[in-house]
């Protein structure tokens, strides 16, 4: 793996007579051609961060002002209904999604990777919804499961009249609906992901399993799903921000309804700030995004890298 | 050859704008259904024969897609020749923080102030005295459409009223009708309610609430029979699984649910459609109760621009909107009320004519969203659709959720 990986450090220009080189001058090359880039995260992702989170604490309505209210607004955003509605679709959404794309993803894969014919007019298949944005896709879902002229529609004409499938116009289950849509759009990544983990293990691996006489699914469990854990953490980080931002789906497919019953997060903000022309409360609401994302994020990280130093 | 022709052009256009101060001007807007796009055309066309263009920037979706687009265009450094917003307070921001122009020279020239019907529409536009935006008509919430071929089938005389329409919901359910049509979208239960507000409760109550954001009053047992003729309505108006206003004002067109309420946009609908007032449809002003409609509307507001032929032609713009001849054409086609009450009305229809009784009247009252602000008028909706979504939410429920909102209101 590691020979495909292009490494900064042979084309070097330093001479070596000239002694241990100061770190701060150590490829300055690149150093100088990342500053602009660093310059740019720096500013507009911590800079944007850390003003939105300032910003929060305010009672700006259209435009940002700087008049501080204390915690006014995350009170109030805690005790609206709708963000705590929001909060539980999200949860519901994240657990389920991460979970189905995962396993069908990799199921999907598996099954890829037994040498079937048509391989490649199978993956294209499946990897065409992710080449749909989420309006459409929204959309085309939306029909799909629309009673009148959807699944209903159609089982209803072909006789059994009593049939219901409105997963769209039911509150109790409408967060589900928009998971489908989720689900069709996002496994075919998943699935090329996974096959190209798959690819990777050394054919030798499986022949050394198959003298061992293990059986084929407990090669994947044990052997080949522990070898993919690079493949996996990519994964989980492409899937897991598609949950928090989730957002153009729910417009699509319900624009929140049936009532509040599909609103997320994502839309919360965006409907605070720009509709109800409050930037405060959408401040706000984004801060606590953040904040969920960070408790996941920092705990794992720390595990992830801190632990590799001190091994 | 060719480098002398490119010049001659380049030279005719930097010369163009400067020889006649006549100048583009970009206006947004979001009226893109049939009659409002219809209407637009005639605003245009009055404005390209005063000798300057109008450029259309429609934005298709609700008002609530188009205003954000509209807002960061303006606060972002590149606002429009002039643009679309709803009388009130949607803009009002803007205004303060002088991203808007002050038009009070053109408003004096034109007499806007005696000329101006309703003065509450003048009044929006006003901020510390100075005149920001020109009205170009008046829309009210407080209608019931109603569908004689619905009734028909039913077998029970089309309603005179709310409460004659509510005693019909169960006949229309076992003749298969839909009796409510009421579309997902939040701002369309939001209407309704406030309607409900006025059209049952009376003009005071409804000043009460909306005027005086009296928290008591929005508690107390008078809204309770408001919000018990909400928990009605919203029975009435089970299993209509449509989301726009227009399909839902479809499903009364074509007989399939008995009623609606929506604003009078609706009849613009209805007439493509090839209805007839009175005899295929029956429109009840104040849903045939309280005689009284809010004006709210459209008005178009003038950023702030370094053009100087630009900001000319704005002036010329805002004395086109207020035309007499510009108002009649404009609003026949959109179905509204003209701002000003000096203008001949004949080609109206009927549900037309009732509506500009009523404000030539004078029983009008100053709509929601000029009361409140956007930040209130959001959390009323967001707990109407939860209510009329949620058959778990009990009236009181919600009322106590709504009195804290009037509570904290602004």
């Amino acid at each position: 793996m590691s020979r495909t990986v292009p490494s900064a450090t042979p084309s070097r220009p330093l001479p070596k007579s000239s002694g241990r080189p100061n770190q701060l001058f150590r490829n300055l090359n690149s150093k100088i051609a990342l500053t602009p880039m660093i310059l740019v995260a720096a500013v507009v992702f911590f800079g944007g961060t850390i003003w939105t989170v300032i910003y929060s604490f305010t009672n700006s309505r259209l435009l940002p002002r700087a008049s501080f209210v204390g915690f006014d607004q995350y009170e109030r955003l805690w005790a609206s209904s709708r963000w705590i509605i929001s909060i539980q679709n999200l949860l519901i959404y994240g657990i389920l999604s991460l979970i189905f794309s995962l396993v069908v993803g990799f199921v999907l894969a598996a099954l890829m990777d037994q040498k079937i014919r048509f391989e490649s007019a199978f993956r294209t298949i499946f990897l065409y919804p992710f080449a749909l944005s989420f309006i459409v896709t929204g959309l085309v879902w939306q029909w799909i499961l629309n009673p009148e002229f959807g699944v209903q529609g159609i089982v209803r004409s072909l006789g059994w009249t009593s049939f219901t499938f409105d997963p769209l116009y039911n509150p109790d289950i409408v967060i589900y609906g928009i998971l489908i849509a989720g689900l069709w759009q996002g496994t075919g990544l998943v699935m090329c992901l996974m096959l190209a983990g798959l690819r990777g293990i050394d054919e030798d691996i499986w022949k050394a399993a198959r003298v061992d006489g293990i059986p084929m699914w407990r090669t994947y469990l044990f052997v080949v799903i522990p070898m993919m854990r690079p493949v996996f953490i990519t994964t989980l980080v492409l899937i897991g921000s598609g949950i928090v931002k989730l957002y153009d789906l729910v417009v699509a497919q319900t624009s929140g309804g049936p009532g509040n019953a599909s609103e997320v997060p994502a839309k919360y903000v965006y409907d605070y700030m720009f509709q109800a022309q409050n930037l405060g409360q959408g401040f706000a609401a984004s801060t606590m995004m953040l904040l969920t994302v960070a408790i996941i994020i920092i705990p794992w990280a720390y595990l992830e890298f801190g632990g590799k130093k001190r091994g | 050859m060719r480098i002398r022709a490119f010049a001659a052009v380049l030279a005719a256009t930097a010369a163009l704008p400067c020889a006649a101060m006549a100048a583009d001007l970009e206006v947004t807007h979001w009226w893109t259904s049939g009659g409002e796009a219809a209407a637009v055309k005639e605003l245009a066309t009055a404005f390209d024969a005063t000798g300057n263009k109008w450029v259309d920037g429609a934005i298709a979706g609700s008002g609530s897609t188009a205003r954000p687009i509209m807002i960061s265009r303006i606060t972002g450094g590149d606002p429009m020749g002039a643009t679309q917003f709803n009388h009130g307070r949607q803009a009002e921001e803007l205004v303060m923080s002088g991203l808007m122009r002050d038009l009070s020279d053109v408003a004096e020239k034109g007499k806007w102030k005696d000329i101006i019907k309703p003065a509450s529409l003048l009044d929006s536009c006003t901020f510390e005295g100075k005149i920001y935006c020109a009205p170009v008509n008046i829309h009210s919430w407080q209608w019931l459409w109603l569908s004689n071929a619905a009734f028909e089938k039913a077998g029970v005389p089309v309603p005179k009223d709310w409460n004659e329409f509510v005693a019909a919901g169960p006949k229309l359910r076992e003749a298969g009708l839909q009796p409510l049509a009421v579309g997902g979208s939040a701002f369309q239960v939001n209407g309704l309610f406030d309607t409900l507000v006025i059209a049952l409760g009376g003009t005071e109550l409804y000043n009460k609430v909306y005027k005086d954001k009296d928290e008591e009053t929005a508690a107390g047992p008078e809204m309770a029979k408001i919000f018990a003729a909400a928990d009605d309505a919203r029975k009435l108006a089970k299993g209509s699984n449509v989301q726009d206003w227009n399909q839902a004002t479809n499903l009364v067109i074509t007989g399939k649910a008995g009623g609606q309420i929506m604003g009078d946009w609706a009849q613009g609908e209805f007439q493509q459609a090839g209805k007839v007032a009175g005899k295929d449809y029956t429109c009840l002003p104040g849903l045939g109760l309280n005689q009284t409609l809010t004006t709210g509307g459209d008005a178009i507001y003038f950023p702030v621009l370094k053009d100087e032929a630009k900001s000319k032609a704005q002036e010329v713009l805002a004395e086109t909107i207020v035309d007499p001849k510009v108002q009649v054409a404009f609003n026949l086609k959109k179905g509204s009320v003209p701002i000003r009450s000096d203008v001949d009305l004949a080609a109206a229809n009927d549900c037309m004519k009732k509506g500009i009784e009523i404000i030539s009247k004078g029983s009008t009252a100053t709509s929601t969203d000029q009361l409140v602000s956007a930040d209130t008028q959001k959390q009323k909706e967001d707990l109407m659709s939860e209510f009329f979504a949620n058959a778990s939410i009990t009236p009181k429920q919600a009322q106590e959720r709504f009195a804290s909102i009037i509570g904290s209101a602004d």
